[in-house]
């Protein structure tokens, strides 16, 4: 082999690299997966994993929020405290925050290898604690437990599920010298929570089968039994999309087509309006029918993205949209106490009637 | 030359074809799917929905992904005078895939992501070219892959950048199961896009079949049989990144195709590449077909295709390199 074939033999490698490399980088998928098995030991006793000391509740004063789900948290419960964002929000989104968090910085995210903020960053900001939420399983905690001692800062680990919430308020407001507001919180989450469950039960004698759908493309979605479906299995629908694998994975249309949802959901608004209009998705019974419907996404997800408190939101919307009910008072109006409670501040009306259109 | 290969080949088109048509979570019989293939795409009901929006259109682009893939690996592999080389080894893949996370990153809806990645294709292939125009010091050859391997690690930096960035719950799923590979979201549209493109670089690369042999030569022995070696090394890079561009464009990173295809082609029907071309064009029709059809049918969820391409074209690899040095068996000067 002369020095020639030697170069091209070793350029033929960046394409064995680029697919070895893209397999196992499913991150979304492994968090879903570890999710699903979460799911599935819902015994498990709630309880929030502290790394070192935390000072007294009255002392903290400036909190960084690991993740998203965590930020979102910290911001129902103690805006004044949140540090910054660890994820973009965009404008559309910040019109709907109040006006101390609006012009909080883009900080970045902890979440072990894939974290975004340098841990000296994070030192200079001098947080009194480190808040985090979602899933609790050996590779979150050693990955907790690994910022704390390189850091020697106080780390905070809340179980991250969706019908955990009320608990995750009142805990986390505790913790953050928040009690009244996280109780307060708390019974308001209790009770979206329990009218779910109700209508869910309510409904009929069977629940309607749903595919989610999402990416660009409507063909991932979300796998039953995991932590980015719960919202579906707590208001009462049955997720079409069963099989292996947990998480998110991606189907072919004909599988959707052979799993016949009776409610298609998605929160991909482009993909929402490229559907309507595609002949191939409206050849589906359940988008014939009108029953396909976009969950909002100002300024958090209402199903999903970050997976927080925020979903509670989502919950009477789902419902109504699944059970056929109206839930209670009228939508905008609805929405907009959610947040003036919640996020603690609320544009008019009609941005609200803006976000409801089209769901 | 005996006429079986192209017998053998004939039938496994046809068996990636019965395949893609009879199998699917919707289960229709052969009598059922005989009839709704005679009724034609305008008649009503489920069966003519699988058949003719879903099953008929993803097989076609199947068939398109794998033939383009294979024409551009067999190029490549004859211009480089390798055989383990593949169609991105200038850094198309890499340049699609950076524009197609970039797309997932700002939310841009199913076109426009085909359209970056298409464009970071071009663009990639277009940065190497530039390069080795530029630099003249070297080897054109040596400089072309140097490059391609440069900018390929450029663009890729730039993919992981956008993982970095997006939202780990909703977009990064997204960036990963495009890069994946597959063909769940094949519509007659991307077929429509897609094959044009794919023609454009297939009938250059035939009609030059008779020349391209003449590239296994030096350089300076294809130029004294009066073979003007740039310009047939520049049409050809050309069309194989139009083709190899509009395939990932619409399938996302699909390896190894284009790797052991034509080296499967050449064992077949010889090292030449009036014969390896269209050898290879029906053996990677078929045989990305195949493994599409196992990635839909398989199992409830889609499998994505490029682990499955792998599966297979990892291992024929580690055979190529096993059996390595023996033959060079793409033309080489040798043979010639």
């Amino acid at each position: 082999m002369n020095r020639r074939h030697f170069l091209a033999t070793l350029a033929a490698l960046p394409l064995s690299r680029a697919v070895a490399q893209s397999t196992p980088q499913s991150a979304g998928q492994s968090t879903g997966q570890s999710a699903a098995r979460s799911v599935a030991q819902s015994a498990v006793p709630l309880k929030a994993h502290v790394f070192g000391q935390l000072p007294a509740p009255g002392r903290i004063r400036r909190v960084f929020a690991a993740g998203p789900p965590a930020a979102v948290l910290a911001h129902v419960l103690a805006p004044d405290r949140l540090l910054g964002w660890p994820m973009q929000v965009p404008p559309e989104a910040r019109a709907f925050l109040a006006p101390q968090v609006r012009d909080c910085p883009f900080l970045g995210r902890l979440s072990g290898r894939g974290s975004t903020i340098p841990l000296e960053k994070l030192l200079a900001l001098e947080p009194d604690l480190i808040l985090d939420t979602g899933t609790v399983d050996a590779a979150t905690l050693s990955s907790a437990e690994n910022v704390h001692e390189r850091t020697g800062l106080p780390y905070v680990l809340i179980p991250g599920r969706l019908s955990d919430s009320p608990w995750q308020l009142a805990e986390t407001g505790r913790l953050l010298g928040a009690p009244e507001r996280g109780a307060e919180l708390a019974r308001e989450a209790e009770r979206l929570l329990a009218e779910a469950r109700g209508a869910g039960r309510r409904g009929g004698a069977r629940a309607p089968r749903v595919y989610v759908a999402r990416g660009p493309d409507g063909l991932e979605t979300v796998m039953a039994g995991s932590l980015n479906a719960e919202s579906l299995d707590l208001a009462g629908g049955e997720n079409v999309a069963t099989g292996p694998g947990g998480g998110v994975a991606r189907v072919s249309f004909e599988q959707v087509a052979a799993w016949a949802p009776e409610v298609v959901i998605t929160q991909d608004a482009s993909f929402f309006a490229w559907a309507r209009q595609d002949s191939l998705w409206q050849k589906l019974p359940a988008l014939r029918a009108g029953r396909f419907h976009l969950a909002p996404s100002l300024p958090f997800g209402w199903l999903d993205g970050p997976p927080g408190v925020n979903r509670l939101v989502g919950l009477p919307w789902l419902v109504s949209r699944l059970h056929g009910a109206p839930v209670g008072e009228d939508g905008p109006g609805r929405v907009r106490s959610f947040h003036l409670k919640f996020y603690g501040f609320a544009p008019e009306r009609p941005a609200f009637e803006r976000l409801l259109a089209g769901s | 030359m005996p006429r079986w290969p192209w017998l053998l080949l004939a039938a496994l088109l046809a068996l990636a074809v019965l395949g893609g048509l009879a199998a699917g979570p919707i289960p229709l019989s052969p009598v059922r799917l005989l009839r709704t293939l005679l009724a034609g795409p305008s008649a009503e009901g489920q069966a003519a929905m699988v058949v003719w929006s879903l099953r008929l259109p993803r097989l076609a682009v199947g068939l398109l992904v794998g033939a383009a893939l294979s024409a551009a690996g067999t190029a490549y592999q004859a211009m480089f005078r390798n055989p383990l080389v593949s169609p991105d080894i200038l850094g198309v893949s890499a340049g699609a895939g950076m524009g197609a996370s970039l797309a997932i990153l700002f939310g841009l809806p199913m076109l426009g992501v085909q359209a970056a990645a298409f464009t970071g294709g071009l663009a990639s292939v277009g940065l190497v070219t530039l390069v080795a125009r530029w630099v003249r010091r070297h080897d054109p050859v040596l400089v072309l892959v140097l490059a391609g391997i440069a900018v390929g690690t450029l663009f890729s930096a730039g993919i992981s950048l956008a993982k970095v960035l997006a939202d780990p719950t909703v977009q990064l799923p997204s960036i990963t199961f495009w890069l994946l590979g597959g063909l769940s979201a094949a519509t007659t549209g991307d077929l429509g896009r897609a094959a044009p493109l794919v023609a454009a670089g297939l009938v250059p690369m035939f009609l030059l079949r008779h020349r391209v042999d003449l590239l296994t030569l030096a350089d300076e022995e294809a130029a004294s049989l009066g073979e003007n070696v740039a310009r047939l090394r520049t049409t050809l890079i050309l069309a194989a990144t139009l083709m190899t561009a509009a395939s990932v464009a619409i399938a996302g990173i699909v390896g190894w195709v284009g790797l052991v295809v034509p080296h499967a082609a050449r064992l077949l029907v010889g090292p030449r590449f009036a014969r390896s071309l269209p050898a290879a064009v029906l053996l990677g029709a078929a045989f990305v077909a195949i493994a599409d059809t196992l990635a839909r049918s398989a199992a409830t969820i889609e499998l994505p295709l490029g682990v499955l391409t792998a599966l297979v074209g990892a291992p024929a690899f580690l055979w190529l390199l096993a059996r390595g040095g023996r033959s060079a068996c793409c033309g080489s000067k040798r043979a010639a």
